[in-house]
Parts: structure tokens; C-alpha cells; sequence
């Protein structure tokens, strides 16, 4: 019986299951799309009239302020979403059913393709969600519609990229705990980026982290797709972190998936 | 490929060791096919990691297995094929109901949604659930939860299947219930390897027993055979003080004390006389017995007698 054979049929199967376990645990997806939301009314009422008109833009305030930190908040839905993809993965290295998984002649890494694939779709919807109540509270990409599909595909690299590290943080969780905690720094990561205001304003340490951190990158090139700014080297340099961080965390979690159990 | 004549488990000298703990030294074992063999062991035996290794989940050390005819090590995936495993806690995904647990085993092996439709239904009839069926399974109860494991295991039609610790942690109306479900399997044609620290458990459902310690195979034969190895039972006295404990144990032979209980076991058979000789014994000493029983034997003797004590209570061995 040929194992490798059933790879795509074994992880529609598992893809599946982890549909079904969303939706068993709403709970979880709405407390993942819930903390973009609720960072994005807060910088947005009540930091955004003032950090607006820092912004050195024309047009200061809130509507300016709006329209740049949008990018941020969006990459915070993906850096929120994956925290879930390790909780899940932690959760069911826990319950005993990977070990289940493993005694059966099945395409082992259908359990991994599963998770992230249904974490893609996961995440995509929150995007839909965080991206449509920008909207609502004033955001106005300017974006054609090769910019949003830029940024669609930029967004769906970066989400491949930090779900298969997530995957990974999920594998070397010893407990679920463990692997809600694991994910943070990426939520923290964000604001140490030109997210919420420009590096040109920070300390010269903290500045030189900002620039060079991969999510400054992927912040810049996002704002340029959708608001029609000049995306220059910002995009390039954004797809090959998410090149690096997405073969890292793939061959770390299969690396860890096929250690043998004690 | 598979012959009906060959073994349905054959292990040759396996070895693990953690570190540098050895867990198992030269394990050899033979499992007919349509039989119920049981390891039976303390914990720490190495009854899980033989399960674990015969399984796929761990790589042995040293030494060759063949199930179902197939070798462990180059073709693990028709050793997948062949085996079913419920282990020591349950592997049912607890947001699943429990159909939906069944068909997700059917699809994983590639029954077609029909048949795996009809298999899940015939699970939940055989094995009591069809009015749980619809809910979540992290709402059933624990003999519930093993219930639906086994079956979970015997969606993919298994030729033989592995039980760590079937019972362990169930009420004993579910330990029962389970009993009677292990000996449908092996009616049904399968070969059943378990793991179990209840001797009970191993007396109630084993052809054969074999007795694990410390990575060794101690022992191994039918209940009955254990069983005559330990020829008489056990006699047990219960005294008032340590002295008159110690006194008994310096007088009478082979005695096992227990200076906890205050207890001394005595290997013998609690015939009249062999008692009388026992008390005349006692009373030329002027040791007073507070309390004496008669144990006929059991495997609780076999296993007793059969594994070795630890050295902190290496004294014991030395009379």
C-alpha cells in the first residue's frame, strides 16, 4: 500500500477535522480576530488624533493617522491568528490522537498540512473581518486591483511563512500554555516596526531593530500596495523573510513531528 | 507477504535504553495468531515501550519484530496496515462527536464515504453508542471514552491489535464491559496483545501471560502454568509487635516480612498440618499471632514471587 500516494487525500481528511474543530470552539477564532479589532479602535480613537498629526503628512489626525496604521493592524491579525495555530497543535499533541495518527498507514505529514492549511483559511477570514472594520472606521486604501492582489498574495506568504513557525512553536510546547505563550514576541513584534509610527522617531538603538526586523518590511511593502505609496525594495526584502521564516519553520516542525515519542 | 502460518507478533532480542536506562534487554516474544497474550508487569516494566515499538511509535535500539508476517523496520507502513492500538489514554478527538471520530478513521483509511459511513454506524450499535453518537466526545464518560477508542481502532479492520492498559481508570462495570469486548475481538478471528498491571485483568482474558520486569522476561505460560509455579498460596500472620515480627521471621522458612503491616508471608499451602507446624513453631518461640489468613494461590503469588524486589528491600531476599 502506497502511503505517499494518499499525501493529498489524507490532508483534505485532516483539513477537514481541523474545519470542524474551529467551528466546535468558536470561542477561540473570535478571541484571535478580537485582538486586532480591539488594538485597532484603541490606536485609532484614542491614540490616533495625536499620533495623526505627528505623522508629518499633510493632512494629520485621525484620518491620516487611520490610513497608516491599518498596514500594522492587518499584520497583527495574521501574528494573532497563528498564536491558535499553536494552541491547536499543542492541544492535539496533548490529547493523544497524534499518537493515534502515527500507528496508521497515512501520509504523515497530512496532520502538519492539515493544521495549516486550515489555519490559511482561518486566518484569511479574520483578515476579511479586521480589514472590513478598518473600513468602517475611516480606512480608504487607495489600492487598484493589482495592489490588493499584491497585497492578498503578500499576506498569504507572510501567513504561510508564520504558520508553519507557529506549527513549530506548537510541536515544542510541552503544554497548551506553553504554546499560547510561545507566539507572543510575534504579537509584540509589530510595535517595534514602523507600524505604529515612523522609525524616524524612535531612539537610534531601538531605530536600527525597527528598521531591520522582518515585519518593518512586510508593514512598508503592505502600506505601499494598498495606499498606492512606492513600495521599492520594501517587497523584495518582505518575500525573502517570509522565504526564510517559512522553510525555517517547516523544517523545524517536520524535524520535531518525526522525533520519536518516549 | 502474509502466511497463515506465521506468528501474528514475533519479537527476537529487543532492546531499548533511555539514556542509560535500559528499559528493555533482549525481549523475545511469540504471539499466535487469534490468541489474547498478555504483559504483565509493575510499572516501569517496559510494558508500554514494547507497545510503543511494536507499534511504529518508537524505534527499537536492537533486535527484530514481525507482525502479521511483516518486518517492523522496512516496512512499517503494511505493520500500520495490519495493527489497531488503543493506548494507555484515550486518542479520541474530544471536539468530535463520536460518528464523526469513526468516520474520520474511515477516511483515513480510505474506505469510501459508504463504507465508512455503514462501519461508524455498526461501531456505535457494537459498542453502545449510538445515543451518545451525535455529541462531542469531550462530554463522555470515561468507559464511554475507551469504548469509543476501541472502536476508533477497529475502523480500519485490523489484524491484530495492541491494548495498553485497557482498564486502567475505569469503574469496574466498565473494566467488565471492556473484558467482554476484548474477548469479542479475538472471536472475531484477531490477535490481541495487551498490557496490563491487574493480574485479574491478565487471568480473566489471556491464552498466555507474559510476566515483564525491569526489561526482562521473567516468566511466560498460561495462567494455569504461572500458577503451578507457585505451588501452595501463601499463609499470612499478622503480629502486635516488631519483635515478635522479627522473631517470626528469624523461625519460620521463607517468610516474607512486612514490617509496615506487621505482617509475615509464609509460602505454603494452609493445609491443616503444615498450619499446626507453622502455630508449634511460633509457640516454642512464644511469638503471639494476632491474626492469621490462608491466601490459595494466585498470580498475585506468580507475580510476587516472580519480580524482583528492589534493593532497599534486598534483606528480604537474603533468607
Amino acid at each position: 500500500m502506497s502511503t505517499a500516494g494518499y499525501a493529498l487525500t489524507d490532508s483534505v481528511t485532516m483539513l477537514r477535522r481541523n474545519l470542524k474543530r474551529m467551528l466546535r470552539y468558536p470561542s477561540m477564532t473570535l478571541m484571535l480576530i478580537g485582538l486586532p479589532v480591539v488594538f485597532l479602535l484603541l490606536f485609532v480613537y484614542v491614540f490616533g488624533g495625536t499620533l495623526g498629526d505627528g505623522l508629518g503628512a499633510p493632512t494629520g489626525g485621525r484620518a491620516a493617522y487611520v490610513d497608516y496604521v491599518a498596514p500594522a493592524i492587518i499584520l497583527m491579525t495574521v501574528t494573532a491568528a497563528v498564536q491558535g495555530t499553536a494552541i491547536s497543535v499543542a492541544m492535539d499533541m496533548t490529547e493523544g490522537i497524534v499518537a493515534r495518527f502515527r500507528t496508521m498507514a497515512i501520509a504523515r505529514v497530512s496532520v502538519l498540512t492539515g493544521h495549516v492549511i486550515g489555519s490559511l483559511i482561518q486566518t484569511f477570514l479574520g483578515l476579511a473581518v479586521v480589514i472590513g472594520i478598518a473600513v468602517a472606521v475611516g480606512f480608504r486604501p487607495t489600492a487598484g486591483v493589482g495592489g490588493w492582489f499584491a497585497a492578498v498574495g503578500l499576506l498569504a506568504a507572510v501567513t504561510f511563512a508564520l504558520v508553519w513557525l507557529s506549527v513549530a512553536l506548537g510541536l515544542v510546547s510541552k503544554s497548551v500554555e506553553t504554546a499560547s505563550n510561545l507566539p507572543m514576541p510575534l504579537t509584540l513584534l509589530p510595535f517595534l516596526s514602523s507600524g505604529f509610527v515612523p522609525t524616524a522617531s524612535m531612539p537610534a538603538g531601538l531605530r536600527w531593530f525597527a528598521e531591520y526586523q522582518p515585519f518593518t518590511p512586510v508593514i512598508e511593502a503592505l502600506r505601499g500596495l494598498l495606499t498606492g505609496a512606492p513600495v521599492g525594495a520594501d517587497l523584495p526584502i518582505a518575500l525573502g523573510w517570509c522565504a526564510v521564516i517559512a522553510l525555517g519553520g517547516y523544517l523545524w516542525a517536520r524535524r520535531l513531528y518525526n522525533r520519536p515519542a518516549r | 507477504m502474509t502466511t497463515t502460518s506465521s506468528p501474528a507478533i514475533a519479537v527476537n532480542g529487543l532492546r531499548k535504553s533511555f539514556g542509560d536506562k535500559v528499559v528493555l534487554d533482549g525481549l523475545d516474544l511469540t504471539v499466535e495468531r487469534g490468541t489474547v497474550f498478555a504483559l504483565l508487569g509493575p510499572n516501569g516494566a517496559g510494558k508500554t515501550t514494547t507497545v510503543n515499538i511494536l507499534s511504529t511509535l518508537l524505534a527499537p535500539d536492537a533486535g527484530t519484530a514481525r507482525i502479521d508476517g511483516h518486518d517492523l523496520a522496512t516496512e512499517p507502513d503494511a505493520v500500520r496496515a495490519a495493527i489497531g492500538v488503543t493506548g494507555q489514554f484515550s486518542a479520541v478527538d474530544n471536539l468530535l462527536t463520536g460518528i464523526e471520530n469513526l468516520r474520520l478513521m474511515g477516511d483515513l483509511h480510505h474506505l469510501g464515504r459508504k463504507e465508512s459511513r455503514r462501519r461508524a454506524d455498526a461501531m456505535l450499535e457494537r459498542f453502545g453508542l449510538v445515543a451518545a453518537g451525535a455529541r462531542p466526545a469531550a462530554g463522555y464518560s470515561g468507559g464511554m471514552r475507551r469504548r469509543l477508542d476501541l472502536a476508533m481502532t477497529l475502523m480500519g479492520d485490523p489484524k491484530v491489535v495492541f491494548l495498553d492498559e485497557p482498564t486502567t481508570g475505569l469503574d469496574p462495570r466498565s473494566r467488565r464491559d471492556m473484558w467482554q469486548m476484548v474477548g469479542d475481538l479475538v472471536a472475531d478471528g484477531l490477535t490481541v496483545l495487551l498490557t496490563t498491571q491487574y493480574l485479574e485483568e491478565a487471568d480473566t482474558l489471556a491464552d498466555r501471560i507474559a510476566v515483564l520486569d525491569h526489561g526482562h522476561l521473567v516468566a511466560e505460560g498460561t495462567a494455569a502454568e504461572l500458577k503451578r509455579r507457585v505451588p501452595g498460596g501463601h499463609i499470612r500472620l499478622r503480629f502486635a509487635a516488631l519483635a515478635e515480627l522479627e522473631a517470626a521471621s528469624r523461625v519460620l522458612n521463607g517468610a516474607v516480612p512486612d514490617a509496615e503491616t506487621l505482617t509475615v508471608r509464609v509460602p505454603g499451602e494452609g493445609s491443616g498440618r503444615a498450619l499446626r507446624s507453622m502455630l508449634d513453631t511460633l509457640d516454642r518461640e512464644s511469638v503471639e499471632v494476632t491474626e492469621l489468613t490462608v491466601h490459595t494461590p494466585d498470580l498475585d503469588d506468580v507475580f510476587l514471587t516472580l519480580t524482583a524486589p528492589t534493593s532497599s528491600d534486598g534483606r528480604q531476599t537474603d533468607r
